[in-house]
């Protein structure tokens, strides 16, 4: 390890936390757009051609509001809890494997910031901690509608990654290892995880819905019964943390799933093509965005085609659904593997 | 019992098909509906660069018109503020001194014709107890402003333009039908 590679990580770092962020500032638009056309309207088309500067925009209105921090709301917890949400949600961009391996001058470029070997839990150590964010802001508001939200989204996520957890082992028992790294290596060529663990992955991704408490399970901040929820005393740029936080968190979710049961950045067909490992490195990492994308859009497709889950429905599918579930797929996936190692 | 109307439907509480229980069907179904949506044709009118298409006869912003010699018709009789169901017509006559028979048709004129766009409710009453075919309301559109004083509109924007060229056409809502109904006033039936 020589400054080299400090110097390579850290601009490696800074460039993955700058698309991290225009990705998400992007979906802001690409959600008013989808839920626009899906309704047969046009959407933002003011600012900018086609709108595209409503990001900035949007920016740029929330940061010269005022910033009011109720009387009686605590005040440290009130500005902790949106950084939190902000923190952990750019955190886990830094175990996704973006790409394959650069070689420049005959060095090797990982495009992946740190391989851990327990990838796969550091990513739900920071989704958890992602809760607390919710949790303390909807507290430290001293509101009642936004106490409910943050029960409701702390009670939510609570259940939830029971049996996203539950899902995962099922794909470790087939995969065999923690790290993000080995487990999209395994998956290439057409080897992708979802069709080893296809019940896994329906699980994983209805969870990830609940966990990004993206719509239908948007029950922490349902605009018409607890306006807002968690953030109703949120104004400004903490308000801005997180609605961007949860943008972010789909861009990240979206890339732990394609990563996780959709092949990360290996492309179909790539070995016949006959290119240069850089290049393939290159459109892997594209084609990986292309995943992330499409599933970013899955997201939002769901989001405007259903309602919203009524609380005791959530509770119901989360739990008698979705975790018995998760177990018979385990049982499953430990049975088959049972039998065919004994042969 | 007799049903109140043809398109109520029975309900059943039946017990629902495994299908039916884990809704993955019916949610596929319901996104390729909306996924139809996102490709079809879409409804909305970029309004300030393209506009709906209008009636003919559509009731928008009011002109006070002048006769073929260019002259203001309105001779102030206060019809129309009386017509007026909102009260948004107020107007100050006063009299025509000599010389200015060029400018306005009769002895009295309107001084101050002023109408409250935010109290009008384009009703076209005042088109109808107008009995110099002064008053006319026309397919343009009342802009929007930040402030309520600009909504009050002096004659300075309802009387036409001078010039033959710039003249606001009405000729849609000046039909001889039309001529006839305001003649015979036993059809004001509305009153």
């Amino acid at each position: 390890m020589d400054w080299t590679i400090y110097l390579y990580k850290t601009i490696f770092l800074i460039v993955i936390l700058l698309v991290t962020l225009l990705v998400a500032m992007y979906s802001t638009y690409a959600e008013r757009k989808v839920a626009a056309f899906m309704q047969d309207r046009l959407g933002p088309n003011r600012a900018g051609i086609f709108g595209l500067l409503q990001p900035l925009a949007d920016g740029l209105k929330m940061f010269m509001k005022e910033e009011i921090i109720p009387l009686s709301a605590n005040k440290k917890l009130f500005i902790l809890g949106p950084s939190i949400a902000m923190t952990t949600a750019l955190l886990t961009g830094v175990v996704i494997p973006w790409g394959g391996t650069l070689i420049i001058f005959g060095r090797e470029f990982s495009l992946q910031i740190a391989d851990l070997n327990i990838g796969i839990l550091y990513v739900f150590a920071m989704v958890s901690i992602g809760v607390y964010g919710i949790m303390i802001g909807g507290w430290a508001s001293n509101n009642k509608y936004a106490l409910l939200g943050s029960i409701r989204a702390a009670s939510q996520m609570i259940s939830y990654e029971i049996a996203m957890g539950m899902s995962i082992i099922a794909l470790i028992l087939t995969t065999g290892t923690l790290s993000l790294h080995e487990i999209v290596i395994q998956q290439h060529g057409m080897h992708w995880n979802i069709f080893y663990q296809p019940l896994g992955f329906l699980i994983f991704f209805i969870c990830a819905l609940a966990e990004t408490n993206r719509a239908p399970f948007d029950l922490p901040e349902c605009e018409t019964e607890l306006i807002g929820g968690y953030h109703t005393e949120y104004s400004s740029m903490k308000l801005g943390f997180y609605l961007f936080s949860e943008y972010v968190n789909m861009f990240i979710s979206s890339a732990v799933i394609s990563t996780l049961y959709f092949g990360g950045y290996n492309m179909p067909f790539i070995d016949q093509l006959g290119l240069s490992a850089n290049a393939v490195t290159l459109l892997g990492t594209f084609f990986f965005f292309l995943k992330v994308f499409f599933f970013i859009f899955l997201f939002m497709w769901i989001r405007w085609t259903l309602p919203r889950f009524r609380y005791d429905q959530l509770m119901n599918l989360g739990w008698k659904g979705l975790m018995p579930l998760a177990i018979f797929n385990i049982l499953a996936t430990g049975v088959y593997y049972y039998f065919t190692e004994l042969t | 019992m007799q049903a109140l109307t043809n398109k109520s439907k029975m309900v059943s509480d039946k017990k629902m098909t495994f299908l039916e229980k884990i809704y993955l069907p019916a949610i596929v179904k319901g996104m390729i509906i909306t996924i139809k949506h996102f490709f079809r044709k879409k409804v909305t009118i970029n309004y300030p660069e393209e506009t709906r298409e209008f009636s003919k006869v559509y009731r928008g912003q009011h002109v006070l018109k002048r006769d073929e010699q260019g002259r203001e018709r309105c001779t102030a009789c206060g019809l129309c503020a009386v017509a007026c169901p909102a009260e948004a017509i107020t107007m100050v006559a006063a009299e025509r001194k000599p010389g200015e028979e060029n400018l306005y048709c009769e002895e009295k004129y309107a001084a101050v014709y002023e109408i409250n766009m935010l109290r009008c409710i384009f009703c076209g009453d005042c088109e109808e107890a107008c009995p110099k075919e002064a008053i006319f309301l026309t397919d343009r559109i009342v802009a929007s402003e930040y402030e309520r004083e600009p909504f009050i509109y002096g004659k300075d924007i309802l009387v036409e333009p001078l010039d033959p060229a710039k003249r606001i056409d009405v000729s849609a809502r000046q039909t001889e039908n039309v001529l006839k109904f305001k003649q015979n006033k036993r059809f004001a039936h509305n009153r």
